[in-house]
């Protein structure tokens, strides 16, 4: 289908980008890569009067080095989050995670900050912002503000970032050669996760130091199984690791729908926990 | 309206375009180039690939005015006068095709694969064509194409 009308507007300038915001009131809807907007703009679930396409702002498409610590521009493609050498080396979770988003075309064009702005439940990133720590700045009328990954995700679809507020960047701490994996569990090549694990970990010898994990898909928005981390520390085996994962449904509240049952999700959740992080910690 | 410069298979295009006019709209409406097939509205299917300044993006989910300054290759532009681009002459080798909607971005998705991945695992090209949808479920020939490209690219046949 075509979209409905809309004003376009394309700054080039994070404050130019505001300032149309402002100017365009609530129904004001910024476009990053439009790989999630597009579809909902043709099928007319959304129809706001005026689009402020923020993909020529070139403080928005960088990853630079900020000594212990990445910044990802909020613009940057999943393509180019996945392939950068500062995120492969210091980031190895997002990473693996960022390569598993949709599709070679979508990767090409959709962007890090778009698909977290977006919060979906089921997106693969934001539990990895979680995990490892991540803060966002954002940009309003008012200035600018950073806010943490546990502040930045407040329910399905919403985030801390205000209608006339743009995301800059996002700012991963580095987890510099900890282990890492992703497990996707999904019904087809295409299909969303249904219950997704990102796990990363720190080894000293051959047991676990430390452990971050986030979940996919197990509540409005991205989860942090903190009772599977905190049971990680000193484990050496597998069997240590799957006695760990049996915490990672606690404190969800995973929906049901057709393609699982809660109760699955929450099954999926222990099962994918344990294979990730037996991955991560190369056991 | 909003002017825009477009380069398309080669010949550079200005125009005044709605802003919601999506990019395969305006290629196929706007400039003849038919060859690019919208399939499924939702994202998925593929067959709307085309290039973007040499990247392979779904044409539906694009804004034709977010192209203004860039760069397209169409399934139309691939080949060099009547000398196909190796990945068609593929398809057309190893019946990579049955009715033959999803070989316009098939072949975009494949040319796209193989420029970053010269030869590919026959893991690697389903994991590139993972946004290509063939409801012939003719994947098995697709992906013999794709190896077949592969080699006709590296010279070995």
């Amino acid at each position: 289908m075509i979209p409905g009308k809309f004003d376009y507007v394309r700054p080039s300038t994070v404050d130019e980008a505001v300032a149309a915001l402002v100017a365009g009131g609530d129904d004001a809807k910024v476009l990053g890569g439009g790989q999630s907007l597009m579809p909902v703009l043709r099928l007319r679930m959304g129809e706001p009067s005026v689009i402020v396409d923020t993909t020529r702002i070139d403080e928005m498409k960088g990853i630079t080095d900020a000594g212990d610590a990445v910044v990802i521009g909020a613009g940057v493609t999943h393509d180019d989050v996945a392939k950068n050498a500062l995120v492969r080396e210091h980031l190895a979770l997002l990473a693996m995670t960022t390569e598993h988003v949709a599709d070679r075309q979508i990767r090409h064009r959709g962007t890090m900050g778009g698909a977290m702005a977006h919060a979906d439940p089921a997106g693969d990133q934001p539990p990895v912002a979680l995990a490892m720590g991540a803060s966002f700045t954002i940009a309003g009328p008012s200035g600018r503000r950073t806010v943490s990954a546990a502040d930045f995700f407040v329910d399905y679809f919403t985030t801390a970032v205000g209608p006339d507020e743009v995301l800059v960047n996002v700012t991963f701490p580095k987890h510099t050669g900890w282990g890492a994996h992703y497990e996707k569990f999904n019904r087809t090549a295409q299909a969303w996760a249904i219950v997704g694990v990102a796990a990363t970990v720190r080894m000293d010898g051959g047991s676990i130091a430390e452990a971050r994990i986030g979940l996919t898909n197990m509540g409005p928005g991205p989860v942090r199984a903190s009772g599977v981390e905190a049971a990680l520390v000193g484990a050496s085996t597998l069997e240590a690791i799957a006695a760990a994962a049996e915490h990672a449904a606690e404190g969800t509240s995973p929906n049901s729908d057709i393609h699982a049952e809660a109760e699955y999700r929450e099954h999926l959740a222990r099962v994918l926990t344990r294979r990730a992080v037996a991955q991560a910690a190369g056991l | 309206m909003h002017h825009i410069s477009v380069t398309v298979d080669g010949t550079r295009y200005e125009a005044d375009v709605e802003p919601r006019t999506l990019l395969v709209h305006w290629l196929r409406e706007g400039l003849g180039k038919v060859g690019t097939v919208v399939g499924c509205d939702t994202s998925n299917c593929g067959a709307c690939t085309v290039l973007l300044d040499g990247s392979s993006v779904k044409s539906c989910s694009v804004l034709a005015v977010q192209a203004d300054g860039s760069e397209i290759t169409t399934i139309q532009g691939l080949s060099a006068g009547d000398d196909w681009h190796p990945v068609q002459a593929a398809f057309k080798e190893c019946h990579g095709l049955q009715c033959g909607y999803c070989t316009p971005g098939m072949v975009m998705s494949a040319v796209d694969l193989l420029a970053e991945n010269p030869n590919p695992t026959e893991d690697e090209i389903r994991d590139g064509l993972h946004g290509n949808l063939c409801r012939c479920t003719g994947y098995h020939n697709i992906v013999k194409s794709v190896q077949y490209a592969a080699d006709l690219m590296g010279g070995t046949k």
